[in-house]
C-alpha cells in the first residue's frame, strides 16, 4: 500500500515539471522567432502591422523585444560598470529579500485571516458586522495605500521598534493576503455536517475543543487553496508595494531601476522579470510542500 | 430502582407561536429500565428522533421531565452517561480507526497510553482488531459503522442512543450488524434506546417496541417482544418472530386513527 501511495505522488509530482518546462522553451521558442522572422517578415516586407493608422503588433526591435540570449547574457555582466557583482547575484539577492517579506506576509495573513475567520464562526454578529467591510477592505488600490501606510508607520514606536519600508511592504502583503484566507477558513470552520456537531455537543466538549478537534481539521482541504490564492497575493502586495514606497532592495524595486536602463541595455530588466517569475514558484512550491504534509493522511481524490 | 431513562409527561413543539408550529411530541411517558433494549418505531414525523435528543439533551422540552441514570439530562450529558451513534458513521476522516474511537476519550482527558489501550479493546469487542492504523475511508461501510458503535462505547456509557444506525447499510451486512450489536451489548450490559424504521429489526432487537404516530408526535403502543435475550438466526424464523412483527404493524396502523392512509405509513419499512 505505502509504496503504490508513494509511486502515485511521484508520478504527479515529475510529470506537470517535465511540461512547465516544455512550455518555458516553447514560450521562449515563440518569442525568438517572431523576433527575428516573423516580426520583422510581417512589419517590413508585408506592412501588416498597421490596421487603420493603429500599431497593433510590437516592432521587434533589440529595444522592445530582446533576445533570450541577451537575456541571459546579461546575468553574468556587472550590475553597474565596474561593480563586483554581476545582475545574477544582484537579482537573486532581490528575490531573496523579497521572498522573505512574502513568506512574512503570508504568515501575517494566515494568522489574521484564521482569527478573523475563528471570531466570524464563533459570533454570527461579528460575521454580519465584519464581512462587509472585509470585502470594501480589498477594493482600496494598493498604490494608494502604500504610501500612507510609511507615513502611519512612522508615527508609531512600538517599544523602540522603528518603522521601516519593509515594514510597509509587509503589512500590505499580508492586508492583501489574510482575506482569501479568511473567506477560506469560514467556509472551512462551517463545513462540518450537523451530525459531526452533535456528536461532539454529545461528548459535552466546550466551543474550544470542538475547534480545535473538528472544525480546524475539516477546515484543512478549504486552506489550501485559499493559502494559494493568498501566497499570490502576497507576492503581489510586496512587490507592487516595494516599487510604490521605494524598498530598494526588493525584486519589485529592481524592475523599476533596471527599466531606467532601458535604452542602454533594454535586456536587464527581463533578469528582474525572471526573479519575480521564480518568486511566485517559491512561493507556491513553499505551498505545495505545506499542503502535501497537512492532507497526508486525507483520503485520495476518489474516495472523497 | 432507577431507571436508565426516565420521560414524564413531555411535551416538545417546535416554532411555537409562529405559523410554522409543530407539535413533535405530546403526553410523552416513558421508564427503560437498565439494560433493557427498547426500539422506538414510527413514521416519518412521529418525533422518534427528536425523542432521542431530548435524552441526549440535544434538545430541551419544551414542558415534563426527563431523568437520564436519575439525573437531570444535561448533567447526564456533562459526566457523559450515553454514548451515541447516527445513521452515517460520521468518522472523522483525517483521524485514523484507533484515533477516532479514542476522541471520547480524548475529552474526557485520558492519558495517551489509556486512551490507546481501551481503543484496542473496543476494537476487540468490535472484531476489527488488526484496523487500528487505518483510515476510515479504506472501511466498508458496516466496518465503519462499527467503529461508531466503538467510539460511542469506549468509555463504557451506561446508555447508547443510536439514531438508525444501520439505515444505510445493505440487508446482509444489516442483518450481520443487529446481531454484532446484541452481542456486544449483552458482553458490556448497555442499555439500549434505538430509533429505526424497519419492523424486523426492531422486532429483533428489542425486549418492548415503543410505536409512536406523528401529528402530534405520540406514543400509542408499547409491544412487548417476549422473546427472551438469547436472539440468534434462528429467531428470525421463529413463529413467535413473525406474529410479533405482525403485532407491531397493527400497532402502527392502529395508532393512525387521525384519519391517515397507508400512504403515510410509508416510511415503514416490514423486510
Amino acid at each position: 500500500m505505502k509504496s503504490r501511495g508513494r509511486e502515485v505522488v511521484k508520478r504527479r509530482s515529475v510529470r506537470p515539471f517535465i511540461f512547465g518546462v516544455l512550455a518555458l522553451g516553447l514560450l521562449l521558442a515563440v518569442w525568438e522567432s517572431y523576433r527575428n522572422w516573423i516580426g520583422p517578415w510581417l512589419g517590413t516586407e508585408r506592412d501588416v502591422g498597421k490596421v487603420l493608422g493603429f500599431k497593433l503588433l510590437p516592432r521587434a526591435n533589440d529595444l522592445a523585444m530582446p533576445s533570450v540570449f541577451d537575456m541571459a547574457r546579461e546575468f553574468g555582466r556587472p550590475q553597474v560598470r565596474g561593480s563586483s557583482t554581476n545582475v545574477f547575484e544582484a537579482v537573486a539577492q532581490a528575490t531573496f529579500n523579497s521572498l522573505q517579506l512574502a513568506i512574512g506576509a503570508l504568515l501575517i495573513g494566515t494568522f489574521v485571516g484564521v482569527g478573523a475567520a475563528i471570531l466570524m464562526s464563533r459570533f454570527k454578529v461579528v460575521q454580519r458586522g465584519l464581512m462587509p467591510y472585509l470585502v470594501i477592505s480589498q477594493t482600496i488600490p494598493l498604490i494608494a495605500l502604500a504610501p500612507l501606510t510609511v507615513t502611519w508607520g512612522g508615527q508609531l514606536s512600538l517599544f523602540g521598534f522603528q518603522w521601516q519600508k519593509w515594514t510597509s511592504a509587509l503589512v500590505l502583503g499580508a492586508f492583501l493576503s489574510f482575506f482569501p484566507i479568511a473567506v477560506g477558513a469560514l467556509r472551512g470552520f462551517n463545513s462540518p455536517p450537523p451530525a459531526a456537531l452533535e456528536l461532539m455537543d454529545s461528548y459535552a466538549a466546550s466551543w474550544w475543543s470542538t475547534w480545535r478537534k473538528l472544525r480546524l481539521p475539516a477546515a484543512i482541504p478549504y486552506l489550501t487553496p485559499a493559502m494559494r490564492l493568498a501566497g499570490s497575493a502576497a507576492v503581489f502586495g510586496v512587490v507592487v508595494s516595494e516599487i510604490s514606497v521605494g524598498l530598494t532592495d526588493g525584486v519589485g524595486y529592481l524592475i523599476l531601476a533596471y527599466m531606467q536602463e532601458g535604452t542602454s541595455r533594454p535586456a536587464k530588466v527581463f533578469t528582474a522579470v525572471a526573479g519575480t517569475v521564480v518568486l511566485g514558484l517559491a512561493m507556491a512550491a513553499v505551498i505545495n510542500a505545506a499542503d502535501r504534509y497537512f492532507t497526508r493522511h486525507r483520503p485520495p481524490e476518489e474516495f472523497a | 430502582m432507577t431507571f436508565a431513562v426516565e420521560v414524564l409527561a413531555v411535551h416538545k413543539v417546535f416554532n411555537s407561536g409562529r405559523s410554522n408550529q409543530v407539535d413533535a411530541l405530546t403526553d410523552i411517558d416513558l421508564q427503560v429500565a437498565p439494560g433493557e433494549f427498547v426500539s422506538l418505531i414510527g413514521p416519518s414525523g412521529c418525533g422518534k428522533s427528536t425523542l432521542l435528543r431530548l435524552i441526549a439533551d440535544l434538545l430541551e422540552p419544551t414542558a415534563g421531565s426527563l431523568l437520564v441514570n436519575g439525573k437531570a439530562p444535561r448533567q447526564a450529558r456533562l459526566d457523559q452517561d450515553y454514548g451515541m451513534a447516527f445513521q452515517q458513521a460520521g468518522l472523522f476522516e483525517w483521524r485514523s480507526v484507533a484515533k477516532n474511537i479514542e476522541l471520547p476519550l480524548e475529552l474526557k482527558g485520558w492519558d495517551k497510553d489509556k486512551r490507546r489501550g481501551r481503543a484496542m479493546e473496543m476494537l476487540e469487542l468490535v472484531k476489527l482488531p488488526n484496523r487500528a492504523d487505518a483510515m476510515p475511508w479504506q472501511l466498508s461501510g458496516g466496518q465503519q459503522q462499527r467503529i461508531a458503535i466503538a467510539r460511542a462505547l469506549a468509555a463504557h456509557p451506561p446508555l447508547l442512543l443510536m439514531d438508525e444506525p444501520f439505515g444505510a447499510l445493505d440487508e446482509m451486512t444489516r442483518e450481520h450488524m443487529q446481531a454484532e450489536l446484541l452481542r456486544i451489548c449483552a458482553a458490556t450490559q448497555t442499555t439500549v434506546v434505538f430509533v429505526t424504521h424497519s419492523i424486523p429489526e426492531a422486532v429483533y432487537l428489542s425486549d418492548r417496541v415503543v410505536v409512536m404516530s406523528p401529528g402530534p408526535g405520540r406514543i400509542t403502543e408499547i409491544v412487548q417482544v417476549g422473546l427472551g435475550r438469547a436472539r440468534d438466526e434462528g429467531t428470525r424464523e421463529a413463529v413467535g418472530f413473525y406474529e410479533k412483527i405482525t403485532e407491531v404493524r397493527e400497532a402502527l396502523r392502529g395508532g393512525n386513527l387521525g384519519g391517515l392512509t397507508n400512504r403515510e405509513v410509508a416510511g415503514i419499512e416490514d423486510r
